[in-house]
């Protein structure tokens, strides 16, 4: 093959990130600006033409919603109130989603980078030929794996699979990873190794039958607001709830115990736990001899794990651990879950583990009301974890250095099995190795990682380093003004797809409309980039229904086995939760019923975890606590919801919450401009004082770019098992400051600035 | 849904604001939110309030009306004003004690929620109790929200000497018939003040 000379490039090699032109530019062609009402205004009362029932775009849960459409245009919304899941019931994220339908921001061309003057509209030949010839480039040169892929795990199952498929067929690299590595990983790892399965073990069902409800590091009135509904519904009959949470959220102030631990200190609660429960014999002793192996190792070491001792490392008081030990310990029924607030650790994983052995050691497990969950962040953090788009995994979550699962998928895939990859770089070591010079070129879809990764400075300065970098998306994010050529995608609305919700259940996301002139439908331009690199073979599929058939062969047998599901028998049931591993099967809502777990020895494993600190604790220069997390109004890294004016309206801007005793001390008052600084870099926002916060820690919500981005002071400390980031605690200082006024700060808020 | 009866249980509130997104989307006031969420006192707790028309039996509003543009229909649901006839005056601003009534500068009238009366007239729900994340407002018959929920519902308020019997019902301990709403002297020592509940400082200290 030629070798494609570098294109004048003159840039190439410029220390900082290197921008087309100066971001307030970017903004003025690109937006984020604010959607209000549908295109041509409201519609008039007349009977839609179409109702379309489908699901939330947004986050883990996939809501149920019906798309009204007028004139091939969604303008508006009506509750779902059949589908089970959540009976209608929205939040204002899920009501306000179409209004990034028919929006000003939408990307109706692809863009190629112009230096100086920010992007131009190019056509679709040209743009895809020059992004051919880059990966060939860049391939010939450098070698397979120095042209890397980052996706997401917002994308329907079918497009996970697909670009999967994409990147060791195709582009044969090793090196692909999504941002469920900054969501799910330390979950599902945690999960993996206890149970041998990676799912939410119960449908949403069993919450509601718990007597008690443990429930860590989740956000549920902001993150996932219809998970409420279950949790008041147990509270109505009774049901006790336990919140574990450095910040008193909505859902704290109707529990029966609330719990501000310090962050990181998650483990003192869960060992200390344990550790009354097994003095006062409040285990189920027979339930782990039958079903489970390891509990001796693990009774031997939270033996030191006494409530004092527990109290220390949880930076809480004894009484309240021995208080969680007695609500949670002779109950009938419970219901464990967590979110990202224990998994956003280096211990991300023994978080979740010494969270789930409180569950297993009780036996409650598998039956009516007895449960365990993870509570999935993104719109498919499920599915988009299944389909082989992770860095060490092939479809149906099998191993890539596994050589059966290769062989399997080889055949499949109409491949040699040796043809395949091994296993690539996660998310940051991508990262870093792209800011290292290794990794060269780079395809992204579904992902804002300088709004959403650790020490955005860093993130920034790597996207800088690529020679080449071609972004496929709806609106021009903060990470796509870095591209050199941007590819207009489809909303999840514009193409139809699976994804598999919060409870492991697979539902169907219908066509609402069409993608809009000059936009095309996500897996049409993978399929085109394949095609155009020789593969098209490997890559002729008449439609997502097409992709997801292939997607069940491909993960029949496996651990999460689609092979029953169709997308007929979706609707007729509304949704099949897996493993369904045949036609006639009915699926399985209940994991783990009658202590039969996914191991092959068919139980569960018990695993002894001890504390440690985190990557970098509070000291005498950045004596505080950060902690990061979400707000209501606003989904991951905003591309979507700072679009939407009536999310801005609710939620403008970030702020950093702050305890009274610690604002006096800083001499800040509410309202104020506040600094928070940590040894990376910096925001200023405007405090929030509240008593509902620790007083060792602030918070800041990470919804927005540039200077207002929270994970500019964020640390690249990974989980040494799921490589997730350390988005729940690094060391920062806070100070009091004047109004900025700079470029930035001028710009709106939905845009990074501050007012 | 025939029979249905709406229901307010400030308890279960999370804040969300999915009640106020919703309200402007009904296709009566597109674009305009006619439910108020309160907050209550940010730095102290997390508490929020949703605040919809009560729909009194006797409605003050439409009592102290010059106009004579709030009407109440025969199913008791107090309607927003209408457009002939409203003058702007703001009377039932001033006057209703729950606060439901605005003045819309934009288009010198008063609006205020009509419970959705386009859509619960034929049987479905209103917007906001329809998308409520967290049953705070609920729409559903006495029968099932006296099944399923440990608090009373309860429709009667006493403002001063006033009794004031409303549509809407608000969820109340059992012990409550009716909600009592008086003027409270605050003595503002701190030392009458009780501990504060949500303080998370005061939790460590225990």
């Amino acid at each position: 093959m030629e070798v494609i000379p570098n294109q004048e490039r003159k840039y190439l090699g410029a220390p900082m990130a290197k921008l087309s032109t100066d971001i307030p530019e970017l903004v003025e062609a690109f937006g984020p600006t604010l959607g209000r009402i549908p295109a041509g205004g409201w519609p008039d009362t007349r009977e839609d033409d179409k109702l379309v029932k489908t699901h939330c775009c947004f986050c883990g849960q996939q809501c149920g919603i019906q798309l009204r459409v007028q004139d091939n245009k969604i303008v508006g919304f009506e509750p779902w109130e059949d589908f089970p899941f959540n009976r209608g019931k929205l939040c204002p994220k899920g009501i306000k989603r179409y209004m990034q339908d028919e929006h000003p921001d939408r990307l109706k061309s692809p863009l190629q980078r112009v230096e100086g003057k920010g992007f131009a509209p190019i056509g679709w030949d040209a743009a895809l030929d020059r992004v051919v010839s880059e990966i060939q480039r860049i391939q010939e040169k450098y070698g397979k794996d120095s042209f890397a892929v980052l996706t997401g795990a917002s994308l329907t199952n079918e497009k996970a699979y697909l670009i999967g498929k994409f990147a060791r067929v195709a582009l044969q690299t090793a090196n692909i990873d999504y941002n469920g590595r900054l969501c799910m990983v330390s979950a599902g790892t945690a999960s993996k190794k206890v149970f041998g399965i990676d799912r939410s073990a119960n449908s949403w069902n069993d919450i509601v039958d718990a007597d008690v409800i443990l429930a860590a590091g989740t956000n549920i009135a902001e993150c996932s607001p219809i998970t409420t509904d279950y949790v008041w519904r147990a509270k109505d009959r009774g049901a006790k709830l336990i919140v574990i949470d450095p910040r008193l959220t909505p859902i704290a102030r109707n529990a029966d115990l609330y719990i501000p631990v310090r962050s990181g200190g998650d483990i003192g609660i869960f060992n200390g736990m344990l550790h009354v429960m097994i003095k006062r014999g409040w285990i189920d002793r027979e339930y782990i001899a039958e079903h489970t192996v390891g509990f001796e190792e693990v009774e031997r070491t939270v033996e030191k794990y006494t409530p004092e001792y527990a109290s220390k490392i949880a930076g809480v008081p004894a009484a309240m651990i021995i208080k969680a030990a007695e609500l949670f310990g002779p109950a009938k029924t419970s219901f464990v879950m967590h979110a990202r607030g224990i998994e956003h650790h280096s211990k991300g994983v023994d978080n979740c583990i010494a969270m789930i052995t409180l569950a297993l050691a009780t036996g409650r497990l598998g039956r009516k009301g007895c449960g365990y969950a993870m509570i999935t962040g993104q719109g498919n953090g499920q599915g988009a974890r299944e389909q082989g788009q992770k860095c060490d995994q092939l479809p149906g979550m099998r191993g890539i250095e596994d050589p059966e699962a290769r062989k399997y998928i080889a055949d499949i895939w109409g491949v040699p099995e040796e043809s395949i990859p091994g296993k690539g770089l996660s998310a940051i070591p991508l990262m870093e190795a792209i800011h290292a010079g290794k990794i060269k070129g780079l395809i992204s879809i579904c992902f804002n990682p300088v709004v959403s990764l650790p020490d955005a400075n860093f993130t920034r300065e790597a996207l800088g380093k690529l020679e080449f970098y071609t972004n496929i998306d709806f609106f021009l994010s903060e990470t796509a003004q870095h591209a050199d050529i941007v590819l207009a995608g489809s909303l999840m609305e514009e193409d139809e797809g699976t994804t598999t919700n919060v409870e492991g259940r697979v539902i169907h996301h219908r066509k609402v409309v069409a993608p809009p002139n000059g936009a095309r439908e996500d897996w049409k331009i993978l399929c085109e980039i394949a095609n155009r690199l020789g593969k098209g073979d490997k890559f002729n599929y008449s439609g997502p229904h097409e992709i997801f058939d292939e997607l069940r062969v491909a993960s029949k047998g496996s651990v999460s086995d689609y092979y029953g599901i169709t997308w007929e028998k979706i609707d007729e049931n509304n949704g099949i939760f897996w493993p369904c591993p045949s036609l006639d099967h009915p699926g399985t809502p209940r994991l783990y019923e009658g202590g039969k777990f996914g191991h092959p020895d068919g139980k569960a494993h018990f695993i002894p975890v001890e504390w440690r600190p985190s990557k970098e604790m509070p000291d005498e220069d950045y004596p505080i606590i950060l902690t990061t997390g979400r707000v209501v109004a606003h989904f991951l890294s905003g591309t979507q919801t700072r679009r939407i004016g009536a999310l801005i309206d609710q939620i403008p801007q970030p702020f950093c919450e702050i305890h009274p005793n610690l604002a006096v001390k800083l001499g800040i008052a509410d309202g104020d401009y506040v600094k928070v600084e940590s040894r990376r870099g910096k925001v200023v926002v405007h405090a929030k004082v509240v008593k509902t916060i620790r007083p060792d820690t602030v918070f800041v919500p990470y919804h927005w770019p540039h200077d207002r981005s929270a994970n500019n002071m964020t640390i690249r400390g990974l989980d040494p098992l799921s490589e997730i980031p350390e988005y729940k605690i690094c060391a920062v200082r806070v100070s009091k400051t004047e109004q900025p006024i700079d470029a930035i700060a001028k710009l709106e808020v939905q845009a990074g600035g501050i007012r | 849904m025939t029979n249905a009866d709406f229901f307010i249980d400030y308890s279960r509130c999370i804040g969300c604001q999915a009640c106020v997104q919703a309200c402007s989307e009904c296709d009566t006031h597109r674009g305009v939110s006619m439910i108020h969420l309160e907050t209550i006192e940010r730095r102290d707790s997390v508490q929020t309030a949703p605040q919809v028309c009560m729909h009194c039996e006797d409605p003050i509003c439409a009592r102290v009306c010059p106009a004579d543009a709030i009407k109440k229909t025969p199913d008791g649901v107090v309607q927003s004003s209408l457009k002939p006839r409203c003058i702007g005056c703001s009377n039932c601003v001033m006057a209703c004690p729950f606060g439901v009534p605005k003045y819309q500068v934009a288009i010198d009238q008063m609006m205020k929620c009509d419970m959705c009366y386009d859509r619960s007239s034929v049987g479905k729900m209103p917007m906001c109790a329809a998308v409520c994340p967290s049953g705070a407002l609920t729409y559903t018959t006495l029968r099932n929200i006296q099944q399923t929920r440990p608090g009373v519902p309860v429709n009667e308020w006493q403002f001063g000497k006033e009794i004031v019997r409303t549509k809407v019902y608000v969820m109340v301990p059992p012990e409550i018939s009716r909600v009592e709403v008086g003027l409270v002297q605050i003595t503002t020592t701190a030392a009458s003040l009780p501990d504060d509940p949500y303080d998370v400082a005061l939790m460590l200290e225990s």
